[in-house]
């Protein structure tokens, strides 16, 4: 029945195909037979072998042999396209939430509609549009806002009434929605076909392809890709690419040296029916009804219509499964939800006759994102996997983007949030993966507000305080698996629960971190940072210092006992890391940095440090507990803990001491907040975490001490025009474009990574500038609040979006950060952004089609200071993503 | 007062327990898959108890249901005690021998039975050396009887039984000098306690009953559907054959006595019991007792109150009747119950829904289209027709459970009403027992495959 389905799905032309891999005739019906000779034996040696013959394998071999690479093997288990890949819906749609995943299915459709006409093979390639229909107000702002960030990348877009829908499409019933929104670019494809176009080209451009051939596991010496090992033999190579798709966590953890690839599968229904009595035409708009949790598009005179369920299947969590496989069938009862919404769409197809529902799992990762890029630990080994269903709609562009990564280094767009390296080992647990997925299914279709948590998957790495906190009203978040306190709920109040506390407007935490912040303002709070990354690099000469100096953009050589904040930078001059190095010695330094970075800035220093055991560099994130004392009264409470003084004049600020606090002896006191607050952090050793933490609570009560959470910390910040690495900094941010020049040391003569590129930006100008933004006619209580990636117009134009905001308690305003943009009117080529382009303009901040005035600043408000200090003395950076 | 459908799953699953045997012990493959066991308090404190264990010395696992009265003090002791007797009856010469070496010496005992118990089911502390002498004085008049024979389970099941309530009967009349245990051997004598219990082995079943708890098989006939057969004899006024029995143990002066208001001697439910001395001992015995008993007996007016008419004890007996069945493919599972579920429900409407629950979680049939001509409607239909008829199977993972939710919740059409089984559970303590008695359900779910392999081995 299977094979009968595949001939109708998916109007395959093997016969177009390059002789190369064209199969004989007779082998067409023997599927299963492994028997069948292969014509052509595997070549001993290749730059590089991609394994995984689907979308993402195809699309990377096309990319990287249109670059030029041209000794490329391709190998697939099966047929080409064969995987998830020929399951494939085949809906090209554009309206992604985050704006790499919309530019990487832009990229796709624009691909894809050519590639006929460049290959010769017919893609199936229609253009349809498609409307996403809202049931409820909510919704409608969630698509508002897509809508804006298409319409700023010059993808036509509209939010559209009901009655505008009825006449897109004749079926849809409109009686339940209050709006949509129709992207008339969005297509249609022949998923294994645009896979066998993409094969096809790529083998004329010198690609080998080999089907039936399965890889079994890579080799690696010293940290690098070595080789393949296949079931036909070894081919030795340089790189190699995993594009196993659902089998790409297997694939990883079959060598010696595991590389974790965080995805599990899950099983995923689509239902397809007999053509109607008049066949439905083939542009007709593929429907997306997220409420309803389905998708709708023409097939073949009739239709093709799955969805997301709220109780997913996960499947093959012990790995590839027989008796799984063989089990994948038709799941009536499980779709019985998905069948109701449908009919309730489209009431009028009760009569319509069903053809088949189709089984086909697609694989999940645990945050929603694709995985792209190079292993941590194993160089030469990239990944393209994990596509939570949008496999088609991304294969295009992220096909490219790795293929740019591998030949020049990186991709050309800022791909952090894709980046492998944002997972570690820790999300590698196939029961984490398991539960986190069944979490992560029904949030295709679930309403996304700001600061949503996955609920599963939880409680991983904590702090020795947790507990404690969590008794006294610790609301929890969680990064990097490690659980951080959004704010503490006072007692005897309550908060909405989750799914009613989701909203667009203002949230019901409110009023709680309005108080937090008042107490940092004021008193003194008190807020558990251990998740923070934090490395201690030592020599036992000057090798440190030395490979430090050239790795961090910031003068390291400092007296011991100071703390630096400096960029980590890549050769382009943009921040691959954020973060405050404290020498501790003349040989030894502290080095702390966001929490996501854990793995990422391992793999940065490890490769570039040089190989001398002279030199160590050890992860002790575990070992210390990190306390951030905020607020004027900080100062009183540590010196009656230390009997030590702490007034600047003792403790000047950005420096570091290693000091007694209570009993406990070796608390690494540094006077640096990540707010422009006054205060200490201490870094504790974890087994006095619990003492030191008593002791400055029992201290502080007569100072107002109180517990306080990451939001009233992202207040703090935002309003002191702090960037944190991660929300407002990547890649392709310059401390040049966010005005910290100070934190590079161009001036002194060395060499650093990153230089030239900064110093020809010192001549040239930037194209981009990091500003403060703080909304004017923006009510609080009553308007969409803003959160990240709002369109930011300069007298009317588009310049660029924002990458945070919050709202200032001291301001009574709100505030966002983003980066402005000067776009020649005309050509829309970049410009220089001067002082005067940012100061001379009148600027609105577009929250979900809404445009609000706003007040354009380069630096902080200097009377928000409550303590005056020299310039160079203010504190000017924090970190670490929210 | 509304309880929500969370609300009602929490309270009636309160208790629930399930036990999957597994698939292979290193001795035998068992016949038994697993057995879900659970209870819903009327009383409070409930009065019914229930055991499950595997016999580790002897082949077979052993399963029962206890209904206690005038306390749940007998039924404790009872569910506690009855399988250690009925497993020592069953040990061979050897064993015995090798067990009383063991005791004698110091050494390590050899575990005689896996118990299957849910945290709720628990065990007296305070008791067990007091229980352990008197089951240890059992074995040793074994060995010295030491018949040579092998012992027949059924044999077996009735020396157990009534050891066990002789036992409690000299235990209350030697008493205890620690005050507690003193106290607590006299509430267990003067409280009853009614038995159902099954002896599974292979093919063999052996039910041995004493009281008005009652086992029935759950039989599915060649064409799919559900039949009940009853493995026990009710020991109440209701029958016929145990009346006679009574008449006959005593003078026909007391004829008309005996029997009143279908309770014996006017007072008591069930004619066979453990415990309830009351009923069996002389009334010079239950003076004495009771007053150089504890202050606490001294005062209960109910122990002190001697039964009318009552001239030649001992009326009652804790003997019960065994019945033996061979177990066929068709014998699909075993359910042991207090009286609480079978005054509510028809064994017929038992074996339907066991048999359905069943099978529906095991064996749903999925839906295929193949090449038939469907349409969205049809199927739409059908689909909701199926959801709305598992549903009620799927809030259950425990038989036992899904069988109360019945008991309690069916209206007169024998589907589950929502609001009467929110209304019957939400009943305060004192009504509670007024509607409904304590129920105490386990369901043993039989091998179909090893006892059609075992049958044709034979």
């Amino acid at each position: 029945a299977v094979g009968m389905f595949l001939r109708l799905l998916s109007d395959v032309r093997w016969r177009a195909a390059n002789p190369k891999w064209r199969r004989t005739t007779c082998c067409q019906q023997s599927t299963s037979s492994t028997e069948e000779p292969h014509p052509i034996s595997l070549p001993v040696q290749a730059q590089v072998v991609i394994c995984g013959g689907g979308i993402m394998g195809t699309s990377v071999a096309y990319h990287l042999s249109k670059m030029g690479w041209k000794d490329i093997v391709l190998l697939e288990q099966g047929r080409l396209a064969a995987g998830t890949t020929r399951f494939c819906a085949g809906i090209v749609s554009t309206a992604r939430q985050a704006s790499i995943e919309l530019k990487m299915a832009d990229y796709s459709n624009k691909l894809y509609q050519q590639l006929e006409q460049e290959t010769g093979v017919n893609t199936g390639y229609t253009k349809t549009g498609s409307i996403s229909l809202a049931q409820t107000q909510d919704r409608l702002i969630s698509l508002k806002r897509i809508a804006s960030s298409l319409n700023v990348m010059g993808i036509p877009c509209e939010i559209i009434t009901p009655k505008q829908v009825a006449q897109l499409h004749p079926l849809i019933n409109i009686h339940d929605l209050v709006g949509a929104m129709y992207v008339p670019e969005d297509a249609l494809v022949s998923s294994a076909s645009v896979s066998l176009a993409l094969a096809t080209a790529a083998s004329r451009n010198g690609v080998q392809i080999h089907e039936r051939t399965s890889v079994s596991h890579v080799s690696i010496q010293k940290g690098r890709v070595t080789g393949v090992e296949t079931d036909r033999g070894q081919i030795q190579c340089q790189y190699f690419v995993n594009c196993a798709g659902q089998w790409a966590y297997e694939l990883g953890h079959s060598g010696e040296e595991p590389v974790n690839i965080p995805l599990h599968a899950c099983e995923h229904f689509y239902l397809l029916t007999h053509p109607l009595k008049e066949p439905l035409a083939s542009n007709l708009p593929t429907i997306v009804d997220p409420d309803g949790r389905i998708y709708i598009r023409n097939w073949q005179g009739g239709i093709l219509s799955g969805g997301f369920e709220k109780n997913p299947k996960p499947l093959f969590t012990e790995g590839r499964n027989q008796l799984e496989i063989q089990n994948l069938q038709e799941d009536w009862d499980h779709f019985e939800p998905l069948l109701s919404a449908l009919l309730r769409r489209m009431p009028d197809l009760e009569a319509l006759q069903i053809m088949q529902l189709v089984n086909c799992p697609e694989s999940f990762t645990p945050d929603m994102r694709c995985i792209m890029g190079e292993s941590p630990t194993v160089r030469g080994y990239f990944v393209l996997a994990g596509m939570n269903s949008a496999g088609i709609s991304y294969g295009g562009g992220a096909g490219k983007y790795l293929a740019e990564w591998m030949v020049n280094g990186y991709p050309s767009e800022n791909v952090w949030s894709l980046d492998l390296k944002r997972f570690g080992t820790l999300q590698s647990s196939r029961t984490f993966l398991r539960h986190r997925v069944m979490e992560v299914m029904p949030l295709m279709c679930d309403l996304k507000v700001p600061r949503w948590d996955f609920q599963t998957g939880r409680q991983l790495r904590t702090s020795p305080l947790y507990d404690r906190l969590d008794a006294q009203g610790a609301r929890w978040m969680e990064k990097h698996g490690f659980e951080r306190v959004k704010y503490f709920v006072p007692p005897g109040k309550d908060l909405l629960d989750l799914d009613q506390s989701k909203t667009f407007y203002k949230p019901d935490w409110f009023d709680i971190v309005g108080s937090e912040v008042k107490c940092c303002k004021e008193a003194v709070c008190v807020i558990d940072m251990s998740s923070f990354t934090k490395f201690e690099i030592s020599s036992t000469g000057d090798q440190a210092l030395e490979s430090l100096q050239y790795l961090f953009s910031n003068d390291l050589d400092v007296p011991v006992g100071h703390v630096v904040h400096t960029g980590m930078l890549n050769e382009k001059g943009g921040y691959e890391n954020d973060c405050s190095i404290a020498r501790l010695s003349k040989r030894s330094f502290f080095m702390i940095s966001p929490t996501d970075q854990q793995v990422h800035c391992w793999a940065w220093l490890k490769n570039r440090l040089p190989d001398d055991s002279n030199l160590t560099m050890e992860d002790v994130t575990w070992k210390y507990t990190a306390l951030n004392l905020i607020g004027p009264r900080a100062v009183d409470v540590l010196s009656e803990l230390s009997y030590a003084p702490m007034t600047p004049q003792h403790f000047p600020s950005l420096f570091c001491k290693e000091m007694s606090v209570g009993y406990a002896n070796g608390i690494r006191v540094m006077s640096i907040t990540h707010t422009g607050e006054p205060g200490f952090m201490l870094y504790i050793p974890i087994e006095y975490a619990l003492h030191v933490y008593n002791e400055v609570m029992n201290m502080g009560q007569k100072y107002g001490i109180r517990n306080a959470g990451y939001y009233a910390l992202r207040s703090l910040r935002i309003e002191k025009f702090f960037a944190f690495w991660g929300q407002d900094l990547d890649a392709f941010t310059t401390p040049m474009e966010c005005g910290r020049e100070f934190q590079v040391k161009l001036e002194k003569g060395m060499q650093f990574v990153g230089q030239e590129a900064l110093l020809e930006q010192k001549q040239k100008g930037v194209y981009k500038r990091f500003t403060m933004f703080i909304l004017e006619d923006h009510d609080t209580d009553t308007d969409l609040w803003p959160w990240w990636g709002e369109p930011i117009f300069r007298n009317g134009r588009y310049v660029g979006k924002t990458t945070s905001s919050a709202y200032s308690y001291s301001l009574e305003r709100h505030v966002c950060l983003g980066f402005v943009h000067h776009f020649n009117e005309k050509t829309g080529e970049e410009l220089v952004v001067t002082t005067d382009f940012i100061n001379q303009g009148e600027y609105e901040i577009s929250i979900a089609g809404q445009r609000f005035q706003a007040k354009a600043k380069l630096y902080p408000f200097s009377s928000l200071f409550t303590h005056r200090r020299r310039k160079e003395e203010v504190e000017l950076s924090g970190y670490q993503r929210e | 007062f509304y309880l929500t459908p969370p609300q009602v799953n929490s309270i009636l699953k309160a208790n629930e327990y399930s036990f999957k045997v597994p698939e292979f012990d290193g001795k035998n493959v068992s016949s038994v898959l697993g057995f879900d066991s659970n209870q819903l308090p009327a009383n409070a404190p409930i009065e019914d108890r229930r055991s499950a264990a595997t016999c580790l010395q002897t082949r077979g696992m052993l399963l029962g249901v206890f209904d206690g009265h005038a306390g749940c003090a007998c039924a404790q002791a009872v569910s506690e005690r009855l399988f250690y007797y009925i497993a020592v009856s069953l040990l061979p010469h050897e064993t015995l021998l090798e067990i009383e070496n063991a005791v004698e010496s110091g050494r390590a005992l050899l575990p005689i039975l896996q118990w299957h118990k849910h945290p709720n089911d628990y065990f007296s502390k305070e008791a067990s050396k007091l229980y352990f002498n008197s089951l240890r004085t059992y074995w040793q008049e074994l060995i010295d009887l030491n018949s040579g024979e092998t012992t027949d389970v059924k044999e077996a099941l009735i020396n157990a039984f009534k050891r066990l309530d002789n036992d409690i009967s000299l235990e209350a009349q030697v008493g205890d000098p620690n005050s507690f245990l003193n106290y607590l051997v006299l509430r267990v004598a003067f409280s009853g306690a009614t038995a159902c219990v099954a002896h599974v082995d292979g093919v063999d079943l052996h039910i041995a009953n004493t009281g008005d708890s009652r086992a029935m098989l759950g039989v599915q006939e060649e064409d799919g559907s559900w039949s009940a057969v009853n493995l026990s004899y009710d020991h109440n006024a209701q029958n016929e054959h145990e009346v006679e029995r009574v008449k006959m143990e005593h003078p026909k002066s007391e004829e008309k006595t005996l029997v009143k208001q279908d309770r014996l001697l006017g007072l008591l439910m069930p004619f066979r019991a453990f415990g309830d001395v009351k009923f069996k001992w002389s009334i010079e015995l239950q003076k004495r007792v009771v007053e150089s008993g504890p202050d606490q007996l001294n005062d209960n007016e109910y122990t002190k109150f001697i039964p009318p008419n009552y001239h030649t004890p001992p009326y009652l007996t804790a003997e019960p009747e065994v019945i033996h069945h061979r177990l066929r493919p068709q014998d699909k599972f075993l359910v042991l119950a207090t009286d609480g579920l079978w005054e509510t429900m028809h064994r017929q409407d038992v074996a339907r829904i066991v048999g359905e629950y069943l099978t529906g979680v095991h064996h749903q049939q999925p839906i295929a289209v193949g090449g038939y001509k469907v349409t969205l409607g049809q199927m739409h239909g059908l689909l909701t027709e199926r959801r709305a008829r598992i549903s009620s199977v799927f809030e259950d993972q425990n038989a036992a459970t899904h069988l109360i939710r019945h008991a309690v919740g069916n209206n007169e059409f024998g589907t589950v009403d929502h609001e009467r089984l929110s209304k019957m559970l939400s009943l305060p303590e004192e009504l509670a027992r007024m509607y409904r008695d304590d129920i105490t359900i386990i369901v043993v779910q039989f091998n179909s495959h090893v006892i059609g392999a075992c049958q044709n081995e034979e």
